[in-house]
């Protein structure tokens, strides 16, 4: 595999290929705009994931968010310790509070999508 | 924000942008909705002191002669029951036994009342009343000329009496007891003469106060609590924590388990209907629906299995449709998640274990005895 790329959607999901697959979760500003996690609600491992379409949800106290996959695959792992600690999600969103790891099947998708520094000028814009 | 301008803000709205609160829409208002994260302010009410701008709640006077006779029959609890610098919560009834609003009546003299009602029905409370008005009282809608500040929490006391400038015993359970008012001038730094009419109530289940006093004297009030509070570890609040405090304890909303089209005998609230007081409005068709047996009953639910319930889904014994979840989170004082539901009274029962349908996905719960958190004065 070639060096890891980080890349955003639109809806705030991030992907970030691996050796293992590309691993996904929300942003640092989903995770501020949703506030306090207290339950994902995992997919399966196994499960085909559609670019674009909802396969999790993220709930705070007050709300429930979908998660869109970034890109076409298939789930190979989820972050169980999310199950035990959903607060990983707002304490190490880009990282720790990871989501699944999924086995694309397009792996182009994931280049198509924002670099970081787009997806800063794209969330500023919205902030306005 | 987007789409805001027809909205009304409180005359803190600035004051919250400062603060960096984020806002929701709210009975036609933009209020904050949190501040520094719902758990830690919902935490702090329940360990230190919160500030609540709720500003947005309506007020309406009912004066003169005729003033007692019009809310002994407009509202369900019993007001002759009431002495000066009491209050009382109360209920407002249609005709079909639901719920226009629930209330809080302040006795302010022999025929004056001050009552407090929620905001998006303060229009609609003071119609409903104007309707009912063959006794002759004045009534007058007052929500412009009153903000609204929500102290509440164990160190609810400490703090307002230092802002206050009230000496603490004054502010003790024993020289203020709960749902009492006081009428006290503000000190001169918060407007001259300005007068608030301080009331040991909430929406929390802490003690704590309301504070009802001009728009112009809030935002000094507001800043000096504030700033007094630094020393108690208090904090501004907003409405996502004001909402969990309420569910905890297990106060009802107007619009999800109080309703307009939902009998008052349904939402264990009964404690405020007074059916043998004599006649008023709404009465003959709580009796009636009470003979012939409710359609619903509000329970309480644990959820059992992982998963979050909230308002509007629906909840299943087997394939029966059997109620549906009025609100629910997962509350941060006791880390489960829990809701309120109208079920048919069969199901209604302690230990009874339900279904709830979660995104096409079935949810166990249990219900479980009310409330979820004791309220301070029940502890």
């Amino acid at each position: 595999m070639a060096e890891s790329i980080q890349r955003y959607t639109k809806d705030h999901e991030w992907a970030r290929n691996s050796a293992e697959g590309v691993y996904v979760g929300i942003s640092d500003y989903a995770q501020k705009e949703l506030g306090d996690v207290v339950f994902v609600d995992l997919p399966d491992a196994g499960v085909v994931l559609g670019q674009g379409k909802s396969f999790a949800t993220v709930e705070s106290v007050k709300a429930v968010s979908e998660i869109y996959a970034p890109l076409d695959g298939e789930v190979i792992r989820v972050n169980t310790a999310l199950a035990e600690k959903p607060e990983l999600v707002n304490l190490s969103p880009e990282k720790d509070g990871w989501i699944v790891l999924v086995k694309p099947t397009a792996p182009a998708q994931l280049e198509e999508l924002m670099d970081s520094g787009n997806y800063g000028a794209y969330v500023a814009q919205i902030a306005k | 924000m987007e789409n805001n301008s027809s909205l009304k803000k409180t005359p803190l709205y600035e004051t919250h942008v400062e603060n960096g609160a984020k806002f929701t829409e709210f009975g036609g208002w933009l209020m904050p909705v949190q501040y520094s994260g719902l758990i830690d302010e919902h935490l702090t009410v329940r360990s230190r002191a919160g500030l609540f701008d709720v500003s947005h709640m309506g007020e309406i006077t009912v004066k003169g002669k005729g003033a007692v006779s019009l809310l002994q029959y407009a509202a369900t609890n019993d007001v002759t029951r009431l002495a000066k610098k009491q209050a009382q919560y109360s209920l407002l009834l249609n005709e079909n036994g639901g719920v226009v609003d629930d209330i809080i009546i302040y006795r302010t003299g022999d025929e004056e009342f001050f009552i407090c009602v929620n905001a998006s029905n303060a229009e609609k409370d003071f119609a409903h009343l104007s309707n009912l008005n063959r006794f002759g009282a004045k009534i007058e809608n007052v929500s412009g000329l009153y903000a609204q500040i929500a102290v509440q929490g164990p160190d609810a006391a400490r703090l307002l009496g230092a802002v206050l400038q009230v000496r603490e015993d004054n502010l003790a359970l024993a020289a203020f007891p709960y749902f009492t008012y006081r009428e006290i001038v503000l000190p001169n730094e918060f407007g001259v003469k300005a007068k608030s009419l301080v009331a040991r109530t909430g929406y929390t289940g802490e003690d704590g106060f309301e504070v009802f006093l001009p728009p112009q004297s809030v935002k000094s009030f507001w800043d000096a609590l504030a700033e007094a509070g630094l020393e108690f570890g208090a904090k501004p609040v907003g409405l996502g924590a004001r909402d969990t405090l309420r569910l905890e304890v297990c106060y009802p909303l107007h619009g999800h388990e109080l309703r307009d089209d939902i009998c008052a005998l349904s939402a264990n609230v009964s404690w405020a209907i007074k059916l043998q007081k004599g006649d008023f409005f709404g009465r003959e068709a709580l009796l009636c629906e009470r003979d012939k047996g409710l359609a619903v009953q509000l329970a309480a639910l644990e959820v059992i299995s992982p998963g979050i319930v909230r308002a509007d889904a629906l909840v299943f014994s087997g394939d029966r449709e059997i109620g549906w979840i009025t609100s629910g989170t997962k509350t941060p004082t006791t880390n489960k998640a829990v809701a309120l539901a109208y079920l048919s009274p069969p199901e209604a029962k302690l230990g009874n274990t339900v279904e709830v349908e979660v995104r096409g996905k079935r949810v166990k719960a249990r219900i479980v005895e009310a409330p979820f958190v004791k309220p301070f004065n029940k502890r």
